[in-house]
This record gives structure tokens, sequence and C-alpha cells, in this order.
């Protein structure tokens, strides 16, 4: 509003933030005031009579504004749609005021302006004190209330006096109302003295309560989480029962969910090393039901080189889910200064490396070759029960 | 081994254990499977009722979950330590929290494994400790070799502070699978000199002052 740029904006009717059909919140923004001073002038005009025709007449030839730029307004136009509490307030004061017209008979009778200024100076606090101001104002953590709502708060306070003052002068009864004056002071300065460390202890409480609140949100979603996935997998491994691989298997998702839930690390994304293997080793578990271990030491980016490993580790692992007929398989995984080390073990069957070919062109290709391609080495060291373990070796590249 | 005569691995007597685990369900698992190579002679569920029973068994080696109500696994090493320095501690927990497994450690517990563990294996690994050896699980081979990794920090006792080159492969080994006897055949040395290494590396990582040790968890955010 106040901020707008040099050219004025067209006047439009407001859809953000009126309380009618917008002619005074939009001829308010045209003229960049308060919607609340163009409001109370309408207000004044109708007590005339003249008001209600020009606010008809705006109504009919201005146009509405195009909704989809209303987010250029100031925060007090952002909401959207009426209040009807504002609108009452406007309602009741018009009334009022037309009452007084009638009662005092005339708009230069001085004790009339006098309570126009009180009820100004209390609209004026009251429009202050929409629910989120009031939030700001009790809340704790001092959020500055700001200059503006300072100025309006004080015209406000400084309206309501004069007309009071004002009120009493015209009739004649400042010096009577001078003792009860200074009786109403005292009475309210006392009253604070008493109620000050009330006050600070309730806004104390009000501090514990939102520290409670937060507390009870974290048990929440903790309590949630235990009730969607745990108790989800625990009745699922009932049903499963007869089945032990499966109850296995459901296991120990259950409990790497539960594990990366409760010791997340949200800083390392699955850009590194140590991470991406354990993710390989995840699904390559989801997806076979053989456990795999796995045990990382140091940590680094991963490159196209460790890309080329993660996949070769991840076909080891397959493999050896697969043909192994292992119990659990471990996969340890080092990231020394000039390079990455990947092994992939398991206690299984084992076979003969020189009948490999056949129906081994996994290994072959996917392991080997693959690491090859990179610059790495592979090695694959088994014996007829003896167990497996392919061993990955990939030259770190210099980062600088 | 040390200085008692008794050796649990050449079958002159089954160890008597006590288990600490505030679950009683896996109380009473652990006992099924230990089977007859161990002698379970009490139970606790907490830090006050293990060092009660512990104090009045006197047991060879006392099986210690790492979170206990009452302070935790370390507060029973602790207070029974204190007293009582011949009785051994194998800690057995779910956790692997790194900052858990070296605490741990570190507290004084001879080794750590962890609760998916085989009855088999962890009887093995109840001897090997109740023998005053050290029993590494991967994991925690992978945990001290991160603690130890070169660093620019000067060490401050370089005897306790690194690790030897031979101590660092068998660690390795282990965080790759290996049994003891496997990492022996492996190195070309005897299971007894795989023993020592790691007895040698378990006694740096509960004297090393080296303050990245007891920083380096956090600051490494391992799991």
């Amino acid at each position: 509003m106040a901020q707008a740029p040099t050219d004025t904006p067209r006047y439009t009717r407001a859809v953000h933030g009126r309380l009618l059909v917008g002619v005074a919140s939009g001829l308010a923004r045209h003229l960049a005031v308060d919607p609340v001073v163009v409001r109370l002038a309408f207000m004044a005009l109708s007590i005339g009579g003249v008001g209600v025709p020009i606010y008809l007449a705006l109504y009919f030839f201005v146009p509405e504004e195009e909704t989809a730029e209303g987010g250029e307004a100031g925060p007090d136009h952002q909401r959207k749609g009426r209040e009807v509490s504002q609108l009452i307030a406007y309602t009741a004061l018009a009334l009022g005021l037309g009452l007084l017209f009638l009662l005092f008979g005339g708009v230069f009778d001085p004790l009339l302006w006098f309570m126009v200024f009180g009820t100004l100076g209390a609209v004026i606090l009251w429009q202050q004190a929409n629910p989120a101001q009031r939030d700001e104002w009790m809340s704790t953590n001092v959020v500055p209330v700001g200059r503006k709502a300072l100025m309006r708060a004080g015209a406000g306070v400084l309206l309501i006096v004069v007309g009071v003052i004002g009120f009493l002068v015209f009739q004649e009864q400042l010096q009577n109302a001078r003792a009860g004056l200074t009786f109403a002071f005292t009475i309210i300065a006392g009253i604070g003295l008493v109620a000050a460390p009330w006050v600070i202890g309730l806004v104390r409480e009000r501090d514990e309560e939102r520290r409670e609140r937060i507390r009870n949100a974290e048990r929440a979603e903790l309590a949630a989480h235990i009730h969607d996935s745990v108790l989800h997998t625990l009745t699922l491994i009932q049903r499963r029962a007869e089945d032990p691989r499966e109850v296995q298997r459901l296991a120990r998702v259950q409990e790497r969910a539960l594990r990366s839930w409760l010791y997340r690390r949200p800083a390392d994304a699955e850009t590194t090393v140590r991470p991406g293997l354990e993710r390989v080793a995840a699904e390559v578990e989801e997806e076979h039901g053989v456990p795999i271990e796995v045990v990382c030491v140091g940590d680094c980016d991963i490159d196209d080189g460790l890309g080329a490993v993660l996949r070769a580790a991840r076909e080891a692992m397959v493999n050896a889910s697969k043909y192994a007929d292992a119990d659990a398989i471990s996969v340890f995984g080092e990231v020394e200064e000039g390079e990455v080390l990947v092994f992939v073990r398991d206690r299984g069957v084992g076979f003969e490396l020189e009948e490999m070919p056949e129906d081994r062109m996994g290994v072959r290709g996917s392991i080997l070759g693959r690491m090859e391609r990179h610059g790495g080495t592979a090695r694959v060291r088994t014996a007829p029960g003896e167990g497996t373990e392919v061993q990955l070796r990939m030259p770190r590249i210099p980062q600088f | 081994m040390d200085d008692d005569k008794t050796s649990f691995s050449e079958g002159d007597a089954v160890p008597r254990v006590v288990i600490v685990d505030d679950h009683r369900l896996f109380r009473s698992g652990v006992r099924g499977e230990l089977g007859n190579g161990v002698e379970v002679v009490g139970e606790a569920g907490d830090v006050d009722g293990a060092v009660h029973v512990i104090g009045e068994k006197q047991p060879d080696l006392v099986l210690l979950d790492v979170h206990l109500p009452g302070g935790g696994g370390v507060e029973v090493l602790r207070r029974v330590l204190s007293r009582h320095p011949q009785i051994r501690f194998l800690a057995l927990s779910v956790s692997d929290a790194a900052e858990d497994v070296i605490g741990i450690v570190r507290g004084g517990a001879r080794g750590y494994v962890t609760k998916t563990i085989s009855g088999r294996e962890l009887t093995n690994a109840i001897v090997r400790v109740a023998d005053g050896d050290a029993v590494f699980s991967p994991r925690l081979a992978g945990f001290v070799l991160d603690a130890f990794s070169a660093t620019d920090a000067p060490p401050v006792d370089p005897e306790l502070d690194r690790l030897t080159q031979r101590e660092r492969e068998v660690l390795r080994h282990i965080a790759r699978g290996y049994a003891y006897k496997e990492v022996g055949k492996e190195l070309f040395i005897s299971v007894k000199t795989v023993e020592t290494h790691v007895s040698s590396v378990l006694r740096k990582l509960q004297l090393s002052n080296r303050h990245e040790l007891s920083r380096w968890a956090t600051a490494r955010r391992l799991v």
C-alpha cells in the first residue's frame, strides 16, 4: 500500500481482504491509504446520506481486480474472502454513529466529534487485534512489533484519550472527573503491580506448554512411525509364520527401515560410497532374501569409476545370493587415499573357477569386464566348498 | 590365559556366565541357545541387579547389553571392574551406533557382538573372551579402523595411538567376515598370533587418549 510504486494502481475492486464487495479496499489501494480510513469515510458519508449511493455506484462501475495478481498487495490483503467479524464491527459502528447523529442533531456538535474520535481509536485498536497479531503479542520469542503497528496502536490510544477528555470537558465534568481519574489510575497501577508476577508466570507457563507441545508432537511422530511400519510388519510376520525365509526377510527389511529412521543422517545423501554400498546391499537383500552385512571404512564421493564399483559389487552380491547357498554375505568397503576396495564374501558352496564361463557370464561381463573398462581390477577367489570372495579395486582420481 | 591357569578353550572347565539384559525374553532365548559349552549362573535386568548378581556369583564372564535401565552397560562395567577386575565382559547389543560400540569397549568390555549372532558363534566368543582374548565383530573392526585411520593430527603417544600394519591387516580381514582361523591362514600366521594382534588392538582402543577416539563418532556421524 504505502510502499506502492510511483504509478498508482488502477482502481479495481479488491478481491483479497475485502469486507463486502471490495469497493473500499480497492479505493484504499488506489489512493495508497489504509482501507480502514476509506471504510470510515464511507461510513461518515453514509450517515449524511450520500455514502450509500456512492458505494453502490462504485460497486456497479468499477471492475473487479484480476485475481491472478492478487499477491502484490501487502500481507493484510492476503486474507481471502471477507471477515464477518470486521463487517459486523463496521455495521455496528455505522448504526451507532447514526444514532449519535440523531441524538445530537448536527454534524457540528463538538460532542459528537469527540465521540467519533474515541470510536475511531477503538476501531483502530480493534483492527490491530486480528488473531495473527494477537498471537504475536502473546508470543514470548519477542518478534519485534512493526513500527507501523506501534504507530497505529499509539494513534488509537491517543484518539480515545482525546475523545474521552474532550467529551468530559464539553460536558463540564472535567473537574469532577479529575478526582475519579486519579483514583482510577492509582487502582490500575496497583492492579498492575499485583498482576505483573502472575502475568509473567502465565507467559512462562505458556512457553512451557509450547515446549510440551513440541515434545508431544515428536512422541506422536514416533508412535505413528512404529504403528505404521513396525506393527504392520509384526502382523505380516505372524501371518507368514510358516515360511521362515519370508519371516526373516520381513524382519530384516523392518530392522533396516527402523535403523535408518533412528540414526538417519540427512547430511549425506547417497552421493558417497558408504551409503551407496549400503543401499545396494539392502536392495539385493530385499530381492533375494539372503542377509548382507555391510561394513565400510572411510568415505568419499562417487565418481564414474566408483559407480562401476558399486554396480560390480551389486552383481557379486546377486551371484552370492543366488548360487552360493550361504546363510549370510559379508561386504567390506574401504576408502583409502589412493584407492577404493570392496570385498564381497560368502561362505557358500564355492565353485571351480575354470568351469565358470558357461553359466556365470555375470561374473565375466558385469564384474571383471566392467571393472577393467573403468581402470580397476577384480579378482574372484573361490574353490568348491570354500565359499567365494570377489575383490574389487578401483584407483581414486585425485580431486584437485 | 594371562594369569589364571584355566583354559576354557581346551576344555579344562566350562565358563560360568551371568546374562545382563533388560529383555527377559531375550535372556531366556540366549540361555536356551548357549547349550552345554557354557554354564549360566545368573541373570539381571538392570544396572543395580547386575552389580548385585555379579558380586554374588563371581562369574568368569558377563554377557552385557549396552542399553540398560539405570545407566547402561558402561555403568555396570564401571562399578564391577573397580572391585572385581578379573571378571570379563562381552558386550551383546542390537545397537549399531558407533558411540555405543566404542563406548562399551572403552568402558572395559573385551568384545562386541550383535544379537543376530548364532548360538554356536556366541558360545565360541564367550569361551574366547573368558580365556582373556578379545572378540571383534566385523562391524567393530570397521569402527576401529575408522577410529585409527590416518589423520593430520600427530599422535600423542605413538605406541598407543597407532595401529601397526599387521594389526590393520588383521582388522581388515575381520571386517571382511573372516574368522580368526581364516585370518591366520590368509596371513600365514597362527590363530594365537591373530588373537595377540586383536588383544593388542583392544588395549590401544581402551587406553589411547587420542582425542579423536572420544570425539570421532560424533564428528564423523557414523552409524
